[in-house]
């Protein structure tokens, strides 16, 4: 299972590369760094049917992150939803793949973001209306380490909890980067995990970029009772193209051709951890 | 069914009493209506409905963002949320949640605020929204809806439960007058000419169509025949019937408890630039905030009465007359 994964893995980072060179814009740090994760998700832990997007007992997968788009767009396309071609189409016009997820657009994309710190909270509404009907469906949700500082994370994190939502898991991108530069520099976060401890939330810690605890610490997730739980993934921005690896610079700019080539010949090569 | 007659004092009733009346009997007939809060409950009128299905009723706490955000994930999961909380927060607070989370994806939230414009009183500018419709009406995929009295109120509130889509239900904090029976009929998208008239077209909405009919009484008897328009549904917009009155009336006077910038007045005058210019005045709130007093006291003071609609109406005539 875990080489499964790891190959599809490899396949969306290579999908990532060639869809941004063609957008000719896009976010390829973090899309990348949140990969494995996304590999997983769609590859194992989703209760997903590609045939039927609209499924209603589906598992919901909310990236509240939206800039990720393109890792998002390619476990999709990957996994069935829609062909893979259409992924070379990113952000042009007229094409249903926008630069920011939009579910009324893009088969298997359960909520429209782009706005950081809605997606959690959405993803929260979801996983009481999950309650109400007393259906047995997850929802899931990545957010970024930078997205965190926005006050409706916070909100959604309190009233999650109050409302015992332990069919809520947010899997947090700990990428350590933002835009502007390094959490701690920006605006420090710290200490994250006893933040969502004293939210009210179950926290896991995980490598983000090794699938079998990435597995584990799902399943374990499962079997949380009464509280929804937070799984912090220690991951890099830019994972496994070398030269985008922890570079603040590769957050929102598509490399070029000639960047790609190495990108993907790197990629393909498995030069870096296995990929 | 119509209002609760218990409801009704002297005549009057706010349209949140109305809304938190429908919204139980909706909750009876839809179990997939779902009501939030964010702390306001007592006065939005939600508590109506908590008290009745507990197991419906989600306190957001004083979170107005989530409070949006929480719906928009409800509805995509398939259940119907009002959302209650005053205009001003609904709107402003949590604007971009409405666009983003709402409005984009076309969600099924039905925003329902309460305490809107300057009839609010007491409590003072920071509490009289004087701009959330402008704010709404600026949303694509936004229906924006403004009873004029409880009966409407009702109807409001159960068509925008059976539409499919977001929808934004500007209610008021104080009591006011009920203009209709159970024959009134409210529909999503169209205005109702509540009185014909060949002289001025009155279009009002919310709590200023009970001053426009007390205006156009008050008109007739100086032989001043004032046409009325209810424009409840603000947003879509009925062009056509706005048009149809104003070929006969040519001039317009339009009145709403809102700024005279983004409301009302603004959609009147931008149909009617496009497709059938006449003369036209705006009662409204002039571009300007409102201050602490009692409602009917502010209501005078900015120029929100029957009597500041005459002055409208004499200077729209004087304009019409003079070419
Ligand atoms: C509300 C909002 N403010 C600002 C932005 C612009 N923006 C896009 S990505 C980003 C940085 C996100 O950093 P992080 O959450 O750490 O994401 P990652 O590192 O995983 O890419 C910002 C500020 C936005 N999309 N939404
Ligand atoms: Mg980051």
């Amino acid at each position: 299972m875990t080489t499964v994964i790891e190959k599809m893995a490899c396949k969306i980072r290579q999908d990532i590369i060639e869809m941004l060179v063609q957008a000719k814009s896009g976010h390829p740090g973090g899309s990348l760094s949140a990969a494995d994760i996304m590999a997983v998700l769609y590859f194992s832990v989703l209760r997903i049917d590609p045939a039927r997007p609209d499924w209603p007992d589906r598992d919901r997968f909310v990236l509240s992150k939206g800039h990720a788009a393109p890792v998002l767009y390619a476990a999709l396309a990957e996994r069935g939803f829609f062909p893979r071609e259409e992924l070379l189409k990113l952000r042009q016009t007229g094409h249903f793949l926008q630069g920011h997820p939009d579910m009324k657009k893009v088969p298997g994309v359960d909520m429209s973001t782009g706005s950081l710190g809605q997606g959690i909270s959405a993803a929260a509404g979801m996983a009481l209306a999950g309650k109400i009907d007393q259906k047995d469906y997850r929802v899931y949700c990545l957010l970024g380490d930078g997205e965190i500082a926005e006050g409706l994370v916070w909100e959604a994190a309190m009233a999650a909890a109050h409302y015992k939502l332990d069919n809520l898991v947010g899997i947090l991108d700990h990428n350590g980067l933002q835009i502007d530069g390094r959490n701690e520099d920006v605006l420090n976060s710290a200490p994250l995990k006893a933040k969502w401890e004293a939210f009210g939330w179950n926290v896991l810690e995980v490598d983000g970029h090794n699938t079998e605890e990435l597995l584990n610490v799902f399943d374990l997730a499962k079997n949380l009772k009464g509280k929804p739980t937070m799984i912090i993934a220690e991951t890099v921005k830019g994972k496994g193209v070398s030269f985008m690896e922890n570079a603040v610079g590769w957050h929102g700019v598509a490399p070029s051709p000639e960047e790609a080539e190495i990108a993907l010949a790197e990629l393909k090569g498995g030069e870096i951890n296995g990929c | 069914m119509g209002v609760k007659a218990g409801l009704v004092k002297n005549g009057k009733i706010a349209t949140r009493d109305a809304y938190g009346q429908a919204l139980v009997e909706l909750g009876r007939e839809n179990k997939d209506l779902v009501v939030l809060d964010a702390d306001l409950s007592k006065s939005t009128k939600t508590a109506d409905f908590a008290k009745v299905f507990p197991e419906r009723f989600f306190n957001m706490g004083i979170a107005e963002q989530n409070l949006i955000g929480f719906s928009a994930g409800l509805a995509a999961a398939g259940k119907i949320p009002f959302a209650s909380t005053f205009a001003v927060f609904a709107t402003g607070r949590a604007f971009e949640q409405i666009r983003n989370s709402v409005a984009y994806p076309r969600l099924n939230v039905k925003i329902a605020a309460t305490h809107a414009g300057i009839s609010v009183g007491e409590d003072g500018a920071s509490h009289q929204s004087v701009e959330d419709l402008s704010l709404m009406r600026g949303l694509p995929n936004m229906t924006v809806l403004v009873p004029a009295d409880a009966q409407e109120t009702y109807q409001v509130i159960k068509a925008a439960a059976a539409y499919e889509g977001p929808v934004y239900i500007r209610l008021g904090r104080l009591a006011v007058p009920v203009l209709f029976d159970d024959s009134y009929k409210f529909t999503i998208g169209k205005a109702n000419v509540l009185r014909p008239g060949r002289d001025v077209a009155i279009i009002a909405n919310g709590l200023m169509v009970g001053e426009a009919l007390k205006a156009a009484d008050i008109l007739l008897e100086q032989r001043v025949e004032a046409a009325v328009v209810n424009c409840a549904s603000l947003k879509p917009f009925d062009s056509e019937t706005i048009i149809e009155v104003v070929k006969e009336t040519g001039a317009v006077v339009t009145s709403e408890e809102h700024s005279i910038i983004g409301g009302l007045g603004s959609a009147v005058a931008e149909t009617l630039s496009e497709n059938y210019p006449v003369f036209l005045e705006r009662v409204g709130i002039k571009d300007t905030f409102g201050e602490s007093g009692r409602p009917h006291e502010l209501l005078a003071k900015y120029g929100l009465t029957a009597k500041d609609i005459i002055k409208a109406v004499a200077r729209v005539l004087i304009r019409k007359h003079s070419i």
